[in-house]
């Protein structure tokens, strides 16, 4: 069974949609990223996952309607929705009390040994910390929780590139298995390339790429053409192309990789790459 | 897979949603009335010591007069009659709850009406939603904090101030010598007045439903100064109502309009507001006059007084109109997207 099923998602904020017939799928055992310039959907979608927002069309998360038994469903699903939304009056011994209370997949062990990482002290309050530290703290709660789709928004945005590192390395050895599914998006792309299993781009509103890194690895070549070449490779239907030292990268989508290699150097795009030649225009 | 999941019984979700609740607001259930408690003693005694100072100088220059005065207090006999002492007693515990009744006026408004918005403000809401934690268990855990649990610390609390305000009479009386003032202290009937006290909360409860419920619809639909919409709605929509019974040829009810936007819906936050409700209000005042015994004091917080509202619709209409505030409140803050 999938653990997100979406089929024609619509949602419209004042007669503007901010989802436009949105339809995929994500099975369990996946990191998704979910990529996308600024209004594209993203938080939008990710609301609707998370029950938070009523929705058009079918949505269909671990086989529940996300809104109509979001109760049911947070036993199952948590999330980090926004950066530094933690209570301002709440000290972190209260934080774990309180989740451990009401969580019946919340471990304190797990918990703890996250904060044992960071500077915090149980009695500190979240208004006495700094913005990296409210983070740390609403991240050794949410991982210390044993859900089955886990979905952050931003989860690393105020923190250092040493924790960040440490954090998403965390992630994939200490808290991923084959049972949870989990739906990241940032803007950080390079940083979250190497742990992703599917990427899920998305642009005003429609899914403009959904596909698992070895079909991306399989669809898309990147090739570095000398000058001389460069209009035989034009010829072919470039979906982008940049210049770097007097060569031209093109990136190509579904041409076989033998041919392309007779016009330069070829390799996999990364990710950024990728989202930037599929955005192109977005802002124009 | 995953292991099972062991469940969380509603109950002990909503014994942490009371906690979460405590921690989050004992600045208003705990420290304001705590504070104003010591604030009031501290007063106290500055009293006790200045009434002290006075009398000693009256003594130095007016002896004579004093003696006469004493002498009388001697003669009048009533001073040292128990009865007596114990209603001043009694009437000291009662203001010292009162005094605190008033402040808990204003922690369950303020309370109230930040419930269910501050966390929309400052985003940690989205916190709470990531938490199996129903919205409807949520309000109902603010709800009986504003109802029940707060109106029953304040009273414990006003207790201790009026058990202070009592030793301070006696105090006052021992130390300007007045005879067999001591007696105070045993003839104040403490339990009585507590357990009266406290069996007033559950009709403060019921009583203060519709506007706890008001409070709580505005503060779950407001997008920004719930404070104003709390206040300006009613208070316009009666103005408007009045205004437009006086264009010939409409007629108004007043005073209903009145009651109903003004009186139910914002002030009967205030504790013992039942008592000045319309029927009541003449009756209050007759009864103003028979004030004579000792014993009449009691029956201002009389339980069976307080308990008499239940006798009349008006409660019960309020009770069903809060009710159904608070579960508009939670529909309100099922549906609403958060951006």
């Amino acid at each position: 069974m999938s653990a997100i099923v979406a089929r024609n998602l619509t949602k419209t904020y004042g007669g503007k949609p901010a989802l436009d017939g949105v339809s995929f799928s994500i099975e369990p055992g996946r990191i998704v990223g979910l990529i996308g310039p600024n209004g594209a959907g993203k938080t939008t979608a990710l609301k609707a996952i998370l029950g938070l927002t009523p929705f058009e069309g079918e949505l269909s998360v671990l086989g529940m309607d996300p809104h109509a038994r979001r109760n049911e469903l947070m036993n199952e699903v948590c999330f980090i929705a926004d950066v530094a939304i933690l209570p301002r009056w709440i000290r972190v011994s209260e934080a774990i009390d309180f989740v451990e209370g009401v969580h019946p997949r919340f471990s304190r062990a797990k918990c703890e040994a996250f904060l044992a990482r960071t500077k915090l002290q149980p009695r500190q309050r979240v208004r006495e910390m700094s913005k990296g530290m409210v983070v740390q703290l609403h991240l050794a709660l949410v991982m210390a929780i044993d859900a089955r789709v886990l979905v952050l928004d931003e989860p690393t945005l105020g923190l250092d590139i040493l924790y960040r590192k440490q954090f998403y390395q965390s992630l994939l050895n200490d808290y991923f298995d084959e049972g949870k599914t989990i739906i990241i998006t940032t803007h950080q792309v390079e940083e979250i390339e190497h742990i992703l299993t599917d990427l899920l781009f998305i642009r005003a509103g429609k899914i403009a790429l959904s596909a698992s890194m070895d079909e991306v690895a399989e669809r898309f070549t990147e090739v570095m053409v000398p000058p001389e070449r460069a209009e035989a490779a034009r010829a072919l239907g470039a979906l982008d192309e940049r210049q770097v030292f007097g060569k031209t990268i093109f990136l190509f989508d579904g041409i076989g990789k033998a041919r392309l290699a007779e016009l330069g150097e070829i390799r996999t795009p990364s990710v950024a790459d990728l989202f930037v030649a599929t955005m192109k225009g977005t802002y124009a | 897979m995953n292991t099972p999941s062991t469940t969380i019984s509603p109950l002990r979700k909503f014994g942490w949603l009371l906690r979460r609740e405590y921690w989050e607001n004992r600045g208003g259930f705990f420290w304001a009335p705590v504070i104003t408690a010591i604030i009031v003693s501290v007063l106290g005694v500055l009293g006790t010591i200045a009434s002290v100072l006075l009398v000693n100088r009256l003594e130095d220059k007016s002896k004579p007069f004093l003696q006469m005065g004493k002498s009388s207090l001697h003669a009048n006999s009533s001073i040292s009659d128990p009865s007596v002492l114990g209603a001043v007693g009694d009437g000291s515990l009662l203001s010292g709850i009162a005094i605190i009744a008033l402040v808990l006026a204003f922690s369950v408004f303020f309370y109230s009406l930040g419930a269910l918005y501050d966390d929309r403000r400052d985003r940690s809401i989205l916190f709470w939603k990531s938490l199996p934690v129903s919205d409807a268990l949520t309000i109902v855990s603010k709800s009986l904090w504003a109802l029940l649990l707060a109106p029953a610390l304040a009273i414990a609390t006003g207790l201790a101030l009026g058990v202070v305000m009592v030793l301070l009479g006696v105090l006052n009386m021992k130390l300007i010598g007045v005879p067999g003032g001591g007696a105070m202290l045993w003839n104040t009937h403490y339990f009585r007045v507590a357990l009266n006290a406290l069996s007033v909360v559950p009709v403060y409860a019921a009583w203060a439903l519709p506007a706890v419920g008001w409070l709580m619809l505005c503060s779950a639909a407001a997008r920004s100064k719930p404070f104003l919409w709390a206040v300006l709605v009613p208070i316009l929509s009666a103005t408007l109502l009045s205004w437009l019974g006086a264009l010939p040829g409409i007629s108004m009810p007043h005073g209903t309009i009145w009651y109903v936007l003004g009186y139910r819906l914002l002030l009967s936050v205030a504790p013992g507001t039942w008592y000045i409700d319309e029927t009541l209000i003449g009756r209050l005042a007759a009864s103003a006059d028979s004030i004579e015994s000792p014993q009449d004091l009691m029956h201002l917080i009389d339980p069976s007084r307080s308990w008499h509202l239940f006798a009349g619709s008006d409660v019960w209409i309020g009770m069903a109109a809060g009710l159904a505030m608070i579960a508009l409140a939670v529909w309100l803050r099922r549906r609403r997207d958060e951006a």
